[in-house]
This record gives C-alpha cells, structure tokens and sequence, in this order.
C-alpha cells in the first residue's frame, strides 16, 4: 500500500481523496494555488505546498510544479480526481517515468478513449451499439451530407477533442450542414487545438445513463450499476441518481456484461464510466467513456455500499479487486444535486464570502463540500460547492429527502442553485420520472415541450 | 482595535492598488503596512494586538508567507525575490562552486541570484530589480514552495 499520496486537485474532490488515504492509513499531500492557501483540504493534509497562483494553467495544470511538489515530498502516487489532470495521458506518462504511480488506468487508455472518434471504433469493435455517425471524422462536406443524410436529421457534430459537453452543435436540416460543420471545426481548432469533427446520430429525448466501472491490474472487472444524468444544462450534469426508472434487472445484467465485456477487451484499469445515450426504445448507443472517478460517484457509493475512492487507490496499489460481480448489491434509491455558487436562473457565477452555512444530515442524506462559513469561493475555478446526495428506500423516499435537505440548507453570502433543484424536486414530470436530456430546456420554457422545435 | 477591525483595514488597504505604504495610529496600536511586505510596530501595552495582527494579516493573505519578526517593521524599502516554482533552493551553479551572492553584495536587475531545482532541471533565478542583498531566506538544499521569500534585497 502507499505510504504517502499527493492530492493534484482542489475542492471538494481533493477532500475525498484525503478522506480515502486516511481511511487506508496513507499519509496525504496537498497542491494548492494560492488563492486556495484557506481551503480545507489543505489544512487536512499532512503536508501541503503552495504550486503556484491562482489561474489553473499555471497551478493546478502545471505538470512540472505537481511533480516537483511530488519529489519533494517523497509521494509514492499522485490521485489527480477528476477534470485538471485527470484525463492528461502525457501527465500519466510523465508519473510513470518518473516513478510515481498514477491513481487511474494506463495513460495508453487515457489516451484512446480520450480521441473520442478512436473510443467510439474500439467500442464498436468491443462488440457496443454507437449512435450511427462518420466512422472518422471528416471535414469533406459533401461526406458529411451523405452520412447525414443516411442517419437522417437531425444530426450532431462533435468536435474529437471536446467533451465535457463542450464542442457540439446540433444541425436539424440538410440546409444549414455546410455552415454548421464549418464553424464547429473553426470553434473546435481555437478550443482544442484540433478542428477535426465527426457527425452522429442526434437523439431529441434521449436519456444519459452511464454504466461505473472497476477495473484490477489483473484482467478483473466489475461494473457497479448505472446512474441517469439526464438532467443537464448546455450538456452540463445538474441531477444524477441511481438507478435509472428506465432500467430492469434484466436490462442491468445484460448492458452491465457486455460493458465489463469491453473495458476488459482492451485491458482498461481502475475507475471509468461508459456513457451511453437511450432512445426512447430503451436501444442503449454508447457515446463516450471517461477515464477517471467522476463528480457523481457518490451516487453509486451509496447505492451499492461501495467505496470507490478506497478501491480506485487499492487497486493501484496492485491488490486484485476486493469484490466480485456477485458481490454488488443495489439498494433503494438514490438522487443527488449538484450545488453551484451561481444565480439560479440565470447561472450567473457567484464567487465572494460565504457569511452563514448550514449543511443538511439526518438520515439518507449526504453532502459532499468543501465549503465552510467564512470560506471564499475563489472565481478562478468551477462554481461547484457541494454535491448533495439523498438516498431513500424508493425514489419517492429519495425525492422528499433531497427536498427536507434542499430546504434546510443554509448558504448566505453567495447565491447557489438550490432554489432551482428545489424547483425541479417539485415538478411533476421529474417526480414521475419521465424525464430527458431536453427536460431543463423544457422547464424553462414549457411553449417547448410539445413540438420537437430548436 | 479588533482583530475584525484589524483584518478589514489590512484587507481595504491591499486590495487599494495604488497604496504602496500606508501608516495607522490608533490608541496604542499603530499599523505600518507596505506593499510586498508588512510590519506592525506596536507599543509594549499592544504586544499581543502585534502578534494578532501578524496572524491576520497571514489570513488575509496579503503578508509574504513567512511572517516578519514584530519589532522591527521594515523602515527602509526592501524587495523580496519570491519563488516562481516548487522546488529545491540552491545558492551557487554546483556543489562546490562558490554562491551566486552573499549578504552585502550588490546584485543588477538580471543577474542570477540562485538555482531552484525541479524534476532534475536547475531553472536559474535571475533578480527583478538591482539591489544590495539584505538577507538570504533559504537555507541551500532546502524545498521551496510557490511564492516562498528567497532573498531580501535593499534596492538602491
């Protein structure tokens, strides 16, 4: 097992990080910018190291200060949470040169799933339904409209290094192709550095459901059950929650294998989650797989009693997985909401002092923070504050939980998105389950819920 | 005067970009804050309000990392070389060269004034301003954060 870890991330992550390697006895080191110098995984750790000033590229990215910081402090392995580094196959490369264990999957895998157009050829080959789309991608206009036109509006395009939500456009008519592909491979190259696009399927009333998975350094793989996102903003995840209403035991079982299936056909380690988007013919297609832990794991931890931390930092270490398929249990339900320092409507960012703060307990809810009364949230990174989980013997019991939490949760000083998952915890289409990834557009303007327009 | 008190005058004055120097004098506490470096001179009565206001002004983040010894707030002006990098601080090129500077030296805007060490590079630190060198911080082949006070020069 480890002896000492580094923490390369900030926020809430970076406190369940620690939490983990306190649990497991490791010795923990915190990086931090240093408009974080008052965070509180920093005064948790055990020793911690100011990497540079507040803007991101040249603290939390910054591949050679995290290092340095690593050596310095003699740390065996470095656990990079997710966003910064997480999904960086060079910082992999450059941990595994230098001796120092990356807590992930291979910067091989990294690097694969991270071309989402390659991820998309190896999980077609593993045997996985992808949204019919360019095998590559393409910037030949006429190749576009043909494939586009054989998928049938309308059509997505997707830039091959975006992700995250960032990089589509969505085209709805034959007319408006020529424009749309050209301006997303300009929007794309300025972004990414890399203008190449592909077209795909757009599915209107889709659901997001996204199957976790864990995998050993020695062949072993599990999958934990899915999770529904289909709650987002401009492709941004608000709401998650475990299980899906959509799915059966059966429907678990057979996605479930075939995804274990394929992360073990191409020799994938540690935590990763395929995400997939469902027609309304419950036909799953798989969109993209994320190489890391993500925001929303808690939802399957509290479902399955699993803690993903712990094993993601286990696994690496080199001991085989500590459970087996059979081991997975699921129980009762589970929803959490993602608490962002902004104005609820108008997701305006709300940096600035938090005066008074009052997290919500009691049974079946928990809340993962890193904020406190008194803390600054600093305008330099995301505007997340805390993540919080309600989970219920059903989902009635986990909707009327987050809604008793949601109401006693004290935030003054800044403004927080609570009053909008308020307002989604009390919509009937919500309560009834019968949602999609068009269902923030359509609660902000209900003119749009019958027809299908832009 | 509070530590309340104390935290929002060292607050309104830093975030005053164009206050370079500011003196307060109040009821047997007086408050001398200069940008880049911060002292509190205090009568004997006010020792404790001193040692407060040194932990406030830690808080409020706008001292350098490493306090300053309350008696003798800085009178003259004073330029700290701070670190652009986490690493290993090394005063000269090698093991047995000699040091790029010592206390009393004159140092020109430009020239290298130590070696911070990462990831096996020697990144050379060159002074921002010339200067006689005051104080040498960091004890050679001791670990530097981000930010950390390396040299202390007095500019001329």
């Amino acid at each position: 097992m480890f002896r000492k870890v580094l923490i390369a991330n900030r926020g809430e992550i970076a406190l369940r990080v620690l939490f983990a390697c306190r649990e497991l006895g490791i010795r923990t080191v915190a990086v931090y910018s240093e408009a974080d110098r008052h965070a509180l995984h920093v005064r948790f750790a055990d020793e911690a190291i100011c990497i540079g000033p507040a803007r991101s590229a040249d603290s939390y990215l910054n591949i050679p200060g995290v290092i340095s910081a690593a050596e310095l402090t003699n740390a065996d392995a470095i656990h990079p949470g997710y966003g910064f580094l997480s999904e960086n196959a060079h910082f992999a490369d450059v941990c595994r040169e230098c001796g120092i264990k990356f807590i992930g999957p291979s910067p091989e895998s990294i690097r694969t799933m991270g071309d989402k157009a390659r991820a998309r050829q190896e999980m077609a080959r593993a045997g996985l339904d992808i949204l019919p789309g360019t095998e590559d991608p393409t910037d030949d206009i006429d190749e576009a409209m043909g494939v586009a036109g054989e998928i049938g509006y309308p059509v997505i395009i997707k830039a091959v290094a975006g992700g995250g939500g960032r990089g589509m456009r969505v085209v709805w008519s034959r007319s408006e192709m020529a424009s749309s592909l050209a301006t997303a491979r300009t929007e794309a190259g300025a972004a990414f550095g890399d203008a190449r696009c592909y077209i795909e399927k757009f599915i209107d009333r889709a659901r997001h459901i996204e199957f976790q998975v864990l995998a050993d350094e020695f062949g072993n793989a599990i999958h934990l059950g899915e999770r529904e996102c289909s709650i987002q903003r401009r492709h941004q995840k608000l709401i998650e929650e475990a299980p899906s209403v959509i799915m059966t035991p059966e429907l678990r079982d057979r996605m479930g294998s075939r995804v274990v299936d394929a992360v073990q056909a191409f020799g994938y380690s540690n935590a990763g989650t395929l995400e997939f988007l469902v027609d309304s013919s419950g036909h799953f297609y798989f969109m993209e797989m994320n190489t890391r832990i993500q925001v929303e794991h808690g939802v399957t931890e509290v479902v399955t009693g699993i803690d993903l931390l712990r094993d993601q930092i286990r696994v690496a270490a080199g001991e085989k997985l500590p459970h087996s398929q059979s081991d997975v249990d699921f129980r009762g339900h589970a929803i959490e909401c993602r608490v962002n320092a902004e104005d609820p409507f108008t997701q305006r960012p709300s940096p600035g002092k938090i005066t008074a703060w009052h997290q919500p307990g009691g049974p079946g809810v928990r809340v993962d923070t890193a904020a406190y009364a008194e803390y600054v949230v600093p305008p330099y990174y995301d505007s997340l504050i805390a993540k919080v989980i309600a989970h219920g013997a059903n989902r009635d019991e986990a909707i009327r939980r987050m809604d008793r939490a949601l109401h006693t949760f004290i935030v003054e000083g800044i403004q927080t998105s609570i009053p909008l998952h308020l307002e989604i915890m009390g919509d009937e289409r919500f309560r009834s389950g019968n949602i999609s990834t068009r269902f923030l557009d359509e609660l902000r303007d209900p003119g749009r819920r019958q027809a299908s327009v832009r | 005067m509070n530590l309340k008190e104390l935290r929002e005058l060292i607050e309104m004055v830093a975030s005053e970009a164009t206050i370079e120097e500011f003196e307060f004098e109040r009821a047997g506490v007086r408050v001398h804050i200069r940008r880049g470096v911060a002292g509190v001179a205090s009568t004997p009565s006010a020792v404790s309000a001193a040692l407060e206001a040194m932990e406030v002004e830690r808080l409020a983040g706008v001292a350098s990392p490493q306090p300053e010894p309350p008696v003798s707030a800085v009178e003259d002006r004073s330029y700290e070389i701070t670190s652009p990098m986490v690493g290993t601080f090394y005063r000269a090129p090698g093991p047995d060269a000699d040091p790029f500077v010592k206390v009393g030296d004159f140092v020109e805007k430009g020239s290298v004034v130590c070696i911070i060490e990462a990831m096996k590079l020697m990144n050379e630190i060159e002074s921002e301003s010339s200067g006689e060198v005051v104080s040498i911080r960091v004890d050679n082949g001791h670990p530097v954060e981000y930010g950390d006070v390396l040299i202390v020069l007095r500019p001329r």
